[in-house]
């Protein structure tokens, strides 16, 4: 067997970059199906996982690869898939059996400009209110929006760990630039990652409830073949995962599946903040339309205009606080994103009507680049 | 277990009770409907392999018989309509102790999940696929399935189905099962032996049972459950080894059973770690 852990500097893309994070984080599972711009983890992960001991498929179609992946995960392994916008639709269904079912795994979208097979070949960040709501039914959700490779490689182990944590499927947001493009990314010693592990039973087999919370709203989670009897359906379920049809079963499902995740937002919330200090005009950006903001920062402040950068790190659940803190103080917001305005409306709703906050868009297919965003932002403010 | 297992038996006196989760009992399914008896002869099977209980999980789909996992006293998965057999290929393929039994209906596993059938069988999955054919929808009240046959009604076909349906078995065998069988209801046994000799095998097994259901399909096809069974009875013919193109159910000339396919080939997992695993 092989290193899981390539230790070392490393000049690889980022979609290779998320791979090795996978590996690192343990996973040993990976079920998919090709689609540009993310066939890259898939070919990466097809000959490495069989070197430290895991499993690589390629499914028939990507519904098939979402629905092997909740298996993989039932009996036990770290597993994910990855796809973009196309397949990333026909996962849907079963992200939401993983959701209802509180199933650990991680699914990756390199996004491309859509809607439909639109330009394959090239990025955009369209898909993140598919991200937030794209499964039926409500329910939380966990993505991360990646920037850089070496971001590529470090927040798939957070993927992964949060997933482990809070048993959902944890979503990476990444997108065609940030996956194809080549950068250094140091991948550190094993023994530095910290990787977490599912909550595990303890106690009578016989005794044991499938989602009986624990301490943090999350409840252990057996392996099948253990000896628990478990039963796991995607219908509304009680504590002991039977099916109850019920209005107030659904309620009580609903406050776990939420409960989880509204209860540890200062545990799974991540932003990052570039010369906020002393900032009038706040740009909020993620992905690669944050780090032509980080640019058009500079180049705002060059010319004299107090310019910061609040870059999302964590999409879903959305980070409201730092966004209505900064609204108390701040001139301005601009959204930048590769859409026509989807986290800007969560932008808007947290800033609230006192402080304008406008939109800095791209239908797809380019960039948002540095100059643009710092004329858009010399017109509104 | 075996303490366990007669403790349970004193109980009830039915030696398959420690297989059943008893308190989900009553099941959903309609009097007269055929699931439960090819259900029983599953958990039958599954006691006579002698695999140990703890090692076999059961994946259901969605539909009438979709329940059936619902009902099983082992670790159970009901998943998404179709996805059955994709989400049993994450099981085995990351736990390859385990055996795996894929219960569900004609329309979950040939309409909606044809496609992650015939690849499954393609790949050899290791793993047991029992078809439970009602010929239409059960669950949702009676509509066209591919099973249903030509002519027949449905509440979607209200002038006849005007299309041809599937021969099931002969799909299974095209595409790649290295066990292939077709059963009735009334064959409790020789389902029972099927079921079990496909769990103890490696390789894609796929075992279909003709199955009645008055409540929809019965109801407007004029066909009692009774008058289904005794179509079983006097209409069907056992040819084991029957070449699986050859085996349509056609009540005229009759409704082939048997086991039809029993070969050997290496499955998904042996040829993966031999060829990917061999540096
Ligand atoms: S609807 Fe038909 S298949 Fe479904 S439970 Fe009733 S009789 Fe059985």
């Amino acid at each position: 067997m092989k290193a899981s852990v390539l230790t070392g500097q490393h000049y690889i893309s980022g979609d290779v970059a998320c791979a090795e994070g996978a590996l690192a984080a343990g996973c040993r599972f990976f079920a998919g199906y090709p689609i540009t711009p993310a066939t890259e983890i898939a070919e990466h992960v097809a000959k490495r996982l069989p070197e430290v001991g895991g499993t690589f498929i390629q499914m028939e179609d990507e519904i098939a690869a979402m629905a092997a992946v909740l298996g993989a995960s039932w009996a036990g392994k770290k597993s994910m898939t990855a796809t973009s916008g196309p397949g990333f639709s026909l996962m849907m269904e079963n992200i939401g059996l993983g959701i209802c079912t509180e199933t650990p795994c991680v699914v990756v979208n390199v996004q491309r400009t859509g809607p439909s097979t639109g330009l394959p070949t090239m990025g955009a960040q369209g898909d993140m209110m598919q991200a937030r709501w794209g499964a039926h039914g409500h329910y939380e959700i966990i993505a991360l929006a990646p920037s850089s490779p070496q971001e590529m490689f470090y927040l798939t182990i957070t993927a992964f760990n949060l997933s482990e944590t809070y048993r959902l499927p944890v979503l990476i947001m990444s997108d065609e630039i940030v996956g194809h493009m080549s950068e250094r990314v140091t991948i550190p010693p094993f023994k530095e990652i910290s990787t977490s592990s599912r909550p595990r039973p303890k106690g009578r087999k016989d005794r044991f409830k499938l989602y009986k919370p624990g301490p943090n709203g999350v409840a252990p989670m057996p392996s099948v073949g253990e000896g628990f009897r478990i039963h796991v359906t995607g219908l509304t379920h009680d504590e002991k995962g039977y099916p109850v049809l019920t209005a107030e079963t659904q309620e009580e499902m609903m406050a776990r599946i939420t409960g989880k995740i509204r209860k540890n937002l200062g545990d799974i919330i991540q932003t990052e903040g570039y010369r906020l200090d002393d900032a009038e005009v706040v740009l909020i950006s993620y992905g690669v339309s944050a780090r032509t903001s980080l640019a058009a920062v500079d180049l705002a402040r060059k010319h004299g205009v107090k310019a910061g950068l609040l870059r999302l790190i964590t999409i879903w659940p959305f980070p409201e606080d730092p966004i209505r803190r900064l609204a108390e103080r701040v001139k301005g917001f601009m959204t930048v994103e590769i859409n026509m305005g989807q986290i800007h409306l969560e932008v808007q709703r947290c800033v609230g009507r006192k402080t304008p906050a406008v939109l800095v868009g791209h239908p797809g297919g380019a960039i948002i680049s540095p100059d643009h965003v710092y004329e858009a932002l010399k017109e509104a403010f | 277990m075996t303490e366990k297992r007669s403790k349970a038996k004193e109980r009830s006196g039915h030696p398959l009770d420690d297989l059943l989760r008893e308190d989900r009992i009553p099941h959903i399914w309609c009097p007269g409907c055929g699931i439960g008896t090819a259900f029983s002869s599953c958990l039958k099977a599954i006691r006579s392999s002698g695999v140990e209980p703890k090692n076999v999980v059961m994946v259901s789909g969605i539909g009438c018989s979709g329940r059936a996992a619902g009902y099983v006293n082992l670790d159970s998965f009901h998943t998404t309509h179709g996805r059955a057999i994709p989400f049993a290929t994450g099981l085995k393929l990351a736990n390859p102790v385990l055996h795996v039994i894929v219960f569900s209906g004609d329309g979950d596993l040939f309409a909606i999940g044809g496609n992650h059938l015939i690849h499954a069988a393609r790949r050899n999955v290791d793993m047991t696929v029992i078809c439970v054919n009602n010929f239409n929808y059960g669950m949702t009240g009676g509509q066209v399935a591919a099973t249903t046959p030509k002519s027949a009604r449905t509440t979607t076909t209200p002038f006849g189905n005007p299309e041809t349906p599937f021969s099931l078995p002969h799909i299974a065998y095209a595409s790649g099962a290295t066990y292939v069988a077709r059963w009735t209801i009334l064959h409790t046994r020789e389902i029972a032996k099927s079921v079990e000799e496909a769990l103890l095998k490696k390789g894609f097994s796929f075992i279909e049972v003709l199955s009645p259901c008055p409540v929809n399909y019965g109801r407007r096809n004029r066909e009692s459950s009774l008058e289904t069974l005794k179509i079983y009875q006097d209409k069907t013919i056992i040819k084991n080894g029957a070449h699986p193109s050859s085996v349509d159910i056609d009540p005229e000339k009759g409704i082939i059973l048997g086991k039809f396919i029993d070969v050997d080939r290496p499955t998904c997992k042996e040829m993966y770690d031999k060829i990917c695993r061999s540096e």
